[in-house]
């Protein structure tokens, strides 16, 4: 009985902390960008107070079923993921629910969120949202397959599927993944490029060119969930990569510092980028990032 | 004794800081104001620090900016784009073509005074605004909006009979849905 309560808390206390974090990572990334446009930015907790009154909105907005559950598509699945993911190693707070084959689970749960939207976006009939979902599905198409490369590597590597068993592996030997493998790392972390949509990737929801794409019928409450969504899922990924490729963190300092590493790297190449075109985006990830999956594999199983 | 009143004034409270530090933008960019935008926008000026920022569709938009004349064809545009703007929402009318026609006063297809069809909260005057007349006027709407005052579209439904009169009065082929909020 208490473990089951220790649990419970335990996955509100790690949305939490996910919600939070990812919120003001948001935050950070939007003074970034001001920072090198040479303007002063907005405050930090500028995102949170954006969520607040979107949440704070009324919505009258209706287009059918599938519309109203395109976005709850989204944050159930980024919480899904979430569970999934062990934020902290050995610690009795974040376990949450591992189990072997998480991994291969984690796989299909993060294409479950944008599929569900895709469907969302499609019964409110605007075109500037089929065009988006047509977008996100072509990137989705070229990212995943670096990605879903370098996860099998180093599955191949370490015969095993379970994230848990992949972080005490590295601290058994004592040395990161990202040394072991440093392969694997380079396609998965330029596939993530792609999954975190900004620029030059962020051809699904292009603020200028398509009206935000899916998101273009979604205002007040709605736009709050995505939102949420987005950050949630934002920690999920960070964490993934850290508990992967960095040996997990073992306290939260530790995790924040890994991960706001980790995030500059989408952050820091998105600045500095305009807009891909679908056929350049697609076609950039079926470059150098799957070469490096090839060659992470082959490294896996030679070396 | 009654708790009620007082959560209900702290949430307005809360609730309208928030509003007035996150205002999402639709800029509708007619006339020559429009130019004005992004130099707002931008480096020099950047109003994103007061939490202004571009909204890319009416759905997601708090305040919707009338950046000069209006052509009567436009003017049906801009009812319906504020139409499916989702409550609570604004109106920043901006030059003077949109206070009282400006240089267009006796133009032949603009309209001369915006606030008898949109219920404007703020004007922001000049032909044209610069930049700091511009977050002056952010400013003011934000005043306005912690106050309570900012009550355009409440006072768009109660009077929407004299709105949609006043519409109907220069569109001519009126060929609108009915308002559904
Ligand atoms: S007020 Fe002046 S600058 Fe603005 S639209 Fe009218 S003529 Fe142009």
């Amino acid at each position: 009985m208490e473990g089951i309560l220790l649990h419970i808390l335990g996955a509100i206390a790690t949305f939490l902390l996910a919600f939070f974090v990812g919120m003001t990572y948001g935050g950070i990334r939007r003074k970034v960008i001001a920072r090198v446009q040479n303007r002063y930015g907005p405050p930090i907790y500028q995102n949170f107070i954006d969520a607040f009154k979107l949440f704070s909105k009324t919505t009258a907005v209706h287009h059918g079923a599938m519309h109203l559950l395109g976005p709850a598509f989204l944050i159930v699945s980024a919480v899904m993921a979430l569970m999934v993911v062990p934020v902290l190693r050995d610690n009795l707070w974040f376990t949450n629910l591992n189990f072997h084959g998480d991994l291969i689970f984690l796989i299909y749960i993060m294409v479950f969120g944008p599929l569900g939207m895709a469907l969302g976006a499609g019964q409110t009939g605007n075109p500037n949202s089929a065009i988006g979902v047509t977008r996100g599905l072509s990137q989705m198409v070229g990212f995943e397959i670096p990605w879903v490369m370098a996860l099998v590597a180093i599955m191949i590597k370490y015969n095993t599927t379970s994230i848990v068993d992949l972080m005490n592996i590295q601290n058994e030997v004592g040395q990161w993944l990202i040394f072991q493998n440093p392969f694997a790392f380079i396609a998965a972390i330029l596939a993530s490029l792609g999954m975190f949509r900004y620029a030059p990737f962020n051809i699904v929801g292009a603020p200028t060119e398509l009206a935000s794409g899916p998101a273009s019928e979604n205002g007040g409450k709605f736009l709050f969930t995505m939102m949420s969504a987005g950050s949630v899922f934002a920690f999920v990924k960070l964490t993934l990569f850290v508990d992967i490729f960095l040996g997990g963190a073992s306290n939260l300092i530790v995790l924040v510092i890994k991960t706001f590493l980790l995030y500059m790297i989408p952050v820091l190449y998105g600045v500095v980028n305009p807009r891909y075109r679908t056929e350049q985006a697609v076609t950039y990830f079926w470059g150098w990032p799957l070469l490096f999956g090839f060659l992470a594999i082959i490294y896996s199983v030679y070396f | 004794m009654d708790y009620g009143i007082y959560q209900d004034k702290l949430t307005r409270i809360v609730t309208d800081i928030a509003r007035s530090h996150s205002l999402w933008i639709l800029a509708y960019g007619t006339g020559c104001g429009a130019i004005e935008v992004p130099a707002t926008m931008t480096s020099r000026y950047d109003a994103e620090r007061l939490g202004v920022r571009g909204a890319a569709t009416p759905r997601q938009a708090d305040v919707l900016m009338i950046t000069g004349y209006l052509t009567v064809k436009t003017l049906k545009r801009v009812i319906r784009v504020y139409e499916q703007m989702q409550d609570p929402k604004y109106i920043i009318g901006f030059g003077s073509c949109a206070i009282n026609g400006g240089m267009y006063w006796d133009s032949y297809n603009t309209i001369k005074q915006l606030d008898l069809y949109l219920p404007v909260d703020v004007y922001i005057s000049g032909c044209m605004p610069r930049p700091e007349a511009v977050l002056e006027g952010f400013a003011k709407l934000q005043e306005q909006i912690r106050a309570g005052e900012a009550r355009g579209a409440t006072k768009y439904k109660e009077n929407l009979d004299y709105y949609r009169g006043n519409q109907k009065k220069i569109i001519k082929n009126w060929d609108f849905p009915d308002y559904n909020w």
